[in-house]
């Protein structure tokens, strides 16, 4: 154990006096270049260790998106069903049934060859908005909604850090379990409309947004204060709005997070009563030797 | 070690039997029973096993996956949805498979260094070393298969990229990309033929694994003071020492390996990933996962595409002469105090080209990552064969046993 903690310290040292010369001779120059302010972590009930789905929250957040984003954005990989599962929205079989029915849905041909139409059902996919990509594109002055499926795991954040301090967030990254930096672009682009800077030529048609690479989106600023109505009494203002709305799509991308960070602790626990004993076996096994 | 007689004796009627036609039990016997190893092997000893490990868990989730996995472009993608959300555990099999990869190349570099530092590829164990280094460009094709069948935009780019990497040879390379892509451009025969072959690769790994254990096994483990086995007193039975170490230590490694599965599962991939494969756009960046990075530094620091391409397998293929590149008998580099802040400086390369390799190659950072692309190859090259002949090595213990005895006396003192 002792020659690993030297060679580790010994690593340490160098790799430090690597960083800090390279502090030196590197001028503020090189500071990193953003498109935008600093996307701030934001708290999820979902985030780190011991994070969940806050069911609540993500039955409101259904809602946006029913009521606001699905008239662009579909969300292929998600079945009606999926509505009803644990660790989900967790509405109840007739809620997510009544949302199937509104649904029509195209299922085989009839008699006469033509497509047959039916109302959904639980076990169907979320039906789109669009046909396909060119009636979507067409629809929205040429750009395209992206899919929800896993748009919040298909996103993520960048830190304007100097390059040398990098390393320090990857490790502090990794300890803290940051996962949801899809989450935290997203509820930033949702939350970061507004007027275009004097000086900034606008393109036709498009909305000024200082989180989206480049600032100008396609999607005019979708949510507002009261935009949707809360059966729960949560306040509706824009923020509460995209932040539920986006605590749905992190739970459409992963959604089995419960399950998984639940059966991670009993996991972890195992494993470390299991490498103690091991330690310990390992110990009095090779104590033989000394004698 | 050397010495081949086998003291198994079948305890019954059966094993004398089989002993007699299919003498397996003697070699399971021989080889992880009382097979005599060092005494005195440190923890990073303990990476083969870790290694034989993580084989073993990515063969078995990546079968599961098979099960579910369609190659085809339209529905690789989704189909890799399907198994994270609709078979039971299935986004379980896959974050350990995805995560998997990442640590079996955490192990083997580790394992890699451990053995250069060592000096573990030194005779009589360059047999073992070359098998080894064929492992790593085994799985370092076998990794980047996989990770295009995905076929998420980063999957299809980089498959892009990298098979494009083949136009650079001269007069052929068109056709050899062709040939490989099955096709104008990259497209479903050529995902098919990468699941295909990423199922295969493993299993050959495996083989491979077998004959660098046998050849380990003939030769016997190098140890940290670089000092071969003189005496029985300088040995100990792999069972239970060594089992009981190294099982220690798969436990400990798997503690690190599900803290990824289970909270940061997408911590070491990239996001774009999660975008369906698109031929129409391309990524702003396209980076390969982190374990290619220092590759694909050395890659783009050549401004030249075919040099580039030569100097990036060069870093591997030079791995395969260092036994006879290194002029030092002396084994471990705790005992060269000349070439120890080369070996260091070293480390150092790797992790800065690592660090270079996700990086856009301009402005400093090209420079710095031909500096550091430049060093990687000196060390090797220039700085391993010359200290070799003039340093003045520090002395080495009579034996393992005068070494352990004079370590565990300093251990006894202080705990």
């Amino acid at each position: 154990m002792n020659s690993i903690l030297k060679t580790i310290t010994k690593l340490t040292a160098l790799f430090s006096a690597a960083v800090v010369s390279g502090i030196i001779f590197t001028s503020s120059a090189l500071a990193a270049g953003g498109t935008g302010p600093e996307i701030k972590r934001q708290e999820w009930s979902f985030g780190g260790f011991n994070g969940q789905y806050d069911k609540a929250q993500l039955q409101r957040g259904f809602g946006v998106y029913k009521e606001v984003c699905a008239s662009c954005h579909g969300m292929k990989l998600l079945s009606y069903r999926n509505l009803i599962q644990k660790g989900g929205p967790e509405f109840s079989k007739e809620q997510a049934l009544a949302i199937a029915k509104e649904a029509t849905v195209i299922d085989g041909v009839d008699a006469d060859g033509e497509p047959k139409e039916r109302p959904g059902k639980l076990s169907d996919r979320f039906q789109g908005p669009f046909k396909n990509e060119n009636e979507a594109r067409s629809a929205n002055n040429g750009a395209y909604p992206p899919d929800f499926s896993v748009l919040a795991k298909a996103r993520t954040i960048h830190r304007h850090v100097p390059w040398y301090t990098e390393p320090y967030y990857w490790g502090y990254d990794m300890v803290t379990a940051y996962e949801e930096k899809g989450s935290d672009y997203i509820y930033a682009l949702l939350t970061g409309y507004g007027t275009a800077p004097k000086g900034v030529v606008m393109g036709d048609g498009m909305n000024y947004n200082k989180y989206f690479p480049g600032h100008q989106i396609a999607m005019a600023a979708p949510l507002s204060e009261d935009a949707v109505e809360y059966a729960d009494g949560t306040p509706t203002t824009m923020e509460q709005h995209a932040k539920d709305v986006t605590a749905f799509m992190a739970w459409a991308s992963e959604p089995h997070l419960n399950a998984r960070k639940n059966l991670g602790k009993r996991v972890q626990i195992y494993l470390l009563i299991f490498a103690f004993l091991l330690f310990l076996a390992k110990k009095s096994v090779w104590a033989r030797l000394k004698h | 070690m050397s010495d081949h007689s086998s003291s198994y004796v079948p305890s019954n009627g059966f094993t004398r039997w089989l002993d007699e036609r299919l003498p397996i039990i003697r070699l399971m016997y021989d080889s992880f029973i009382v097979f005599p190893t060092p005494r005195n092997l440190n923890y990073l000893w303990t990476f083969g096993g870790i290694l034989t490990f993580c084989l073993v868990a990515q063969i078995i989730t990546g079968i599961v996956i098979a099960m579910h996995f369609v190659p085809h472009g339209d529905h690789a993608f989704a189909s890799v949805e399907h198994l994270m959300r609709d078979v039971n555990w299935g986004d379980l099999i896959r974050y350990t498979h995805a995560v998997g990869a990442s640590m079996f190349f955490a192990a083997a570099y580790i394992h890699l260094f451990r053995g250069l530092y060592y000096g573990s590829y030194k005779s009589p164990r360059e047999i073992i070393w070359i098998f080894g280094v064929v492992i790593l460009l085994l799985m370092i094709i076998t990794a980047f298969m996989g990770y295009s069948l995905v076929w998420g935009q980063m999957s299809f780019w980089a498959v892009t990229v990298i098979t494009n990497l083949f136009t650079a040879i001269p007069i052929v390379g068109e056709g050899i990309t062709q040939w490989i892509w099955g096709g104008y451009s990259v497209g479903d025969p050529t995902l098919n033929r990468l699941f295909s072959l990423h199922y295969l690769f493993p299993f050959i790994i495996a083989a491979l694994v077998g004959l660098h254990i046998w050849a380990l096994h003939v030769v016997g483990s190098n140890n940290p003071t670089g000092v071969e086995v003189k005496s029985k007193t300088d040995t100990i039975p792999f069972f239970p020492f060594y089992v009981i170490k190294d099982g220690f230590m798969v436990v400990v490694f798997m503690l690190l390996f599900s803290w990824f599965v289970f909270y940061a599962p997408n911590y070491l991939g990239h996001s774009d990933n999660f975008i369906e494969a698109n031929p129409l756009q391309t990524p702003p960046h396209i980076v390969p996962e982190w374990y290619f990075l220092p590759f694909y530094a050395i890659l783009r620091a050549i401004p030249d595409k075919l040099f580039g391409v030569i100097a990036m397998v060069a870093a591997i293929v030079v791995l395969f002469v260092i036994p006879w590149l290194d002029t030092s008998k002396i084994k471990s580099v705790s005992k060269r105090p000349l070439f120890m802040p080369f070996f260091w400086l070293f480390v150092i390369t790797c992790f800065a080209l690592g660090y270079l390799g996700a990086k856009a190659p301009e402005g400093y950072f090209l420079i710095a990552s031909q500096l550091f692309t430049a060093y990687y190859f000196i060390f090797f090259i220039i700085i391993m064969p010359v200290i070799g002949l003039i340093e003045t090595p520090k002395e080495l213990p009579d034996s393992i046993t005068e070494a352990v005895e004079g370590q565990s006396g300093k251990e006894g003192a202080s705990s």
